[in-house]
């Protein structure tokens, strides 16, 4: 795991990518800071990392998209899977060493508050707790990259699925305010979707009788909740958005708030990108 | 050393490697010998772990590929087809990559890089980028990988593919050196290569292990049989009845000679006995017939016939008596001799002798 580590460091240090990754996220964080805190005066360092959300969008794709993908491309993964080295082992060694490049421009923008404290009076506590938050977000929004780079053989390809669910993310308030806040439209859009996950298993287990029991028990389940009880259903379809909400449980770190629940959100998101990676990397093995 | 049992894989509706089993011994060469596409470098990639079979296990020294994996890869160096090598790094920065990646310890690790670069001779190159690197030398940074930390099997998959003939010879010379040491699988298309290098040859074809023996003994089998080619003019029957009265001459074919534009001319192929010479004798018969020879050709029957025969199945399935029973199995040479000769005189006991080995298979 540390040599992966170690060469994947290097790699990035002796190459582009990780510098203009650094490179973007300083410029994004140096406008808003500019406008701000040099411009307007504000002392909230908060407001800042909370505009800059967006820079994730862009920065992160670029960083992961070639973690994985230019492995399978090279054929350098056969190396890799035929040393002794677990996978856990190559998918851990590599996250850490984009999580590192990441801590670079977040400890830069860590003195900013201090420079800030020379012209008045900051907050400290929220302003490192809102650069804490940052940085968890960040690296969940790379462990989704991760994951990307490890489905598909092209950067491209890697680059583009990560920016689109990135964004898909970024716009979740967005996007869950087009739905219906009914218990009876939520029923409806949670049958559908039981409908679509008994086909997605009957195309991998082949077997007619065990989806179908399930379809059916998942809708039967569905329409008893529904007449039992309705209004567990109110805004189930926000509900379930939310958890793809990354943004969102940032928001609390930037109002001064140490969000435990925030914390494990980020961790969990980190853990269950990981656990795909290394799955989708084993799966292919077997097929 | 290595046990392999029953390897299967299948992608799909397609197998690529149909229940092969075999061992491998210490301190041999064996080589892989099939056509492309036969299935070696899946069996070699299932053997180091870097695919998982459908069925069937990979015991390495003890450890089962699957199940204890990491234990299992610390006994194997492995050079894929194309060499596993970061553009971005130099020879040396790549080597103690893979030095790390295998665990060697620190206070061993220095010397023994200079060791390999020494003897694969990439010592003037290892402040190189790989990038910039000539594919022989590419070749033989993958070599070093391989063989670095010393690994009781070093797996080589088509080791000299893309080289020149002088580099072709040097990586030859280096494989036979490994033997001292190490045990080492490699694979190949080329006939010579293989005949040339291993103590013992696995010849793979569609997956299914067709032959395996020493290449002495596949040598012999190719001296089995012989046959002659011969240009002469004059009458078609003259020459077939004076022909099948030579002694030890088993069968005669006469054909038109489609090439010549003299008239009477016959393109003549005569089979004859193992290890017989009828040269002196074919001669004088076809004096006494009053039919001069043009040309004479002995041919034997090489290794690389015997390759052909044994890896080419399609037309094996165009013969309806063999098209149930399967492709043969081969445990020796002396089965596949028997294989051969059977089909040569086209005999309806090769359909026996096929589906006896089937049992034996099972």
């Amino acid at each position: 795991m540390l040599a992966i580590y170690k060469r994947e460091l290097k790699s990035y240090l002796t190459s582009m990518v990780g510098y203009l990754f650094m490179f973007f996220v300083l410029l994004i964080a140096g406008i808003y800071f500019s406008a701000y805190q040099l411009t307007a005066a504000y002392p909230k360092f908060e407001y800042t990392l909370n505009a800059m959300t967006f820079v994730f969008l862009i920065a992160v794709p670029i960083l992961t998209m070639r973690v994985l993908a230019e492995e399978r491309k090279q054929k350098t993964d056969q190396l890799l899977l035929t040393s002794p080295v677990s996978v856990f082992g190559i998918v851990m060694g590599k996250y850490l060493a984009l999580v590192t490049i990441y801590a670079i421009p977040v400890a830069v923008l860590a003195t900013y508050p201090l420079l800030m404290s020379k012209f008045g009076t900051v907050a400290f506590g929220s302003a490192y707790t809102a650069l804490l938050g940052f940085f968890l977000l960040g690296c969940a929004n790379i462990a989704i990259g991760v994951f990307f780079s490890a489905i598909t053989e092209s950067q491209v390809i890697a680059a583009v699925l990560t920016f689109v669910f990135l964004f898909a993310f970024y716009m979740m308030n967005g996007i869950s305010s087009f739905f219906s806040q009914t218990a009876m439209s939520t029923c409806v859009t949670f049958g559908l979707l039981i409908i679509a996950l008994s086909l997605m298993i009957y195309s991998m287990i082949k077997n007619a009788v065990i989806s179908g029991i399930i379809c059916v028990a998942g809708e039967a389940v569905l329409v008893i909740i529904y007449v039992v009880k309705s209004s567990v259903f109110e805004g189930g379809i926000q509900k379930v958005m939310e958890v793809f909400n990354l943004s969102s449980h940032f928001e609390n770190f930037t109002n001064s708030i140490f969000d435990v629940t925030g914390v494990l959100y980020f961790v969990s998101v980190i853990t269950i990108c990981i656990f795909l990676t290394m799955q989708t990397i084993l799966k292919r093995r077997w097929n | 050393m290595i046990e392999v049992k029953n390897l299967v894989k299948r992608y799909g509706d397609h197998t690529a490697v149909d229940h092969l089993s075999f061992e491998i011994e210490k301190g041999k060469i064996y080589g892989f010998l099939g056509p492309n596409g036969a299935g070696k470098s899946t069996t070699m990639n299932m053997i180091t772990g870097y695919i998982a079979s459908t069925e069937g296990t990979v015991v390495i020294d003890g450890h089962d590929i699957l199940e204890e994996p990491e234990e299992a890869k610390k006994c194997i160096g492995y050079l894929p087809e194309m060499p596993p090598l970061y553009f971005d790094m130099t020879v040396l920065e790549y080597l103690k990559f893979v030095a790390d990646l295998k665990k060697i310890p620190k206070a061993k690790k220095a010397s023994m890089i200079e060791e390999i670069m020494d003897m694969v001779k990439i010592t003037d190159m290892k402040n190189r980028l790989i990038k910039n690197l000539s594919k022989g030398y590419r070749q033989r940074v993958g070599i070093a990988q391989a063989v670095l930390g010393y690994p009781e099997v070093i797996i080589l998959d088509e080791p000299t593919v893309g080289l020149d003939p002088k580099q072709i010879n040097e990586i030859r010379e280096l494989i036979k050196g490994l033997k001292k040491k190490h045990t080492v699988i490699l694979s190949s298309h080329i006939l010579s290569e293989v005949s040339a290098i291993c103590d013992y040859v696995l010849i793979i074809s569609h997956g299914k292990l067709v032959a395996s023996d020493t290449p002495e003994n596949l040598g012999k089998l190719a001296a089995g049989s012989n046959n002659l080619n011969l240009l002469v003019k004059g009458q078609k029957d003259t020459i077939r009845a004076a022909l099948e009265s030579v002694e030890s001459v088993k069968e005669v074919t006469v054909k038109k000679d489609t090439k010549s534009t003299e008239e009477g001319v016959y393109s003549v192929t005569v089979g004859t006995e193992e290890n017989t010479d009828v040269r002196e004798k074919v001669f004088y018969s076809m004096v006494n017939a009053d039919c001069p020879i043009l040309e004479m050709q002995s041919k034997k029957v090489s290794l690389e016939e015997i390759f052909l025969e044994l890896t080419e199945s399609e037309k094996k399935d165009k013969n309806p008596e063999k098209k149930n029973s399967g492709k043969p199995f081969f445990k020796t040479a002396a089965d596949a001799e028997n294989y051969l000769n059977e089909k040569d005189s086209g005999e309806s006991e090769a359909e026996e002798n096929g589906s006896d080995e089937e049992k034996e298979e099972e």
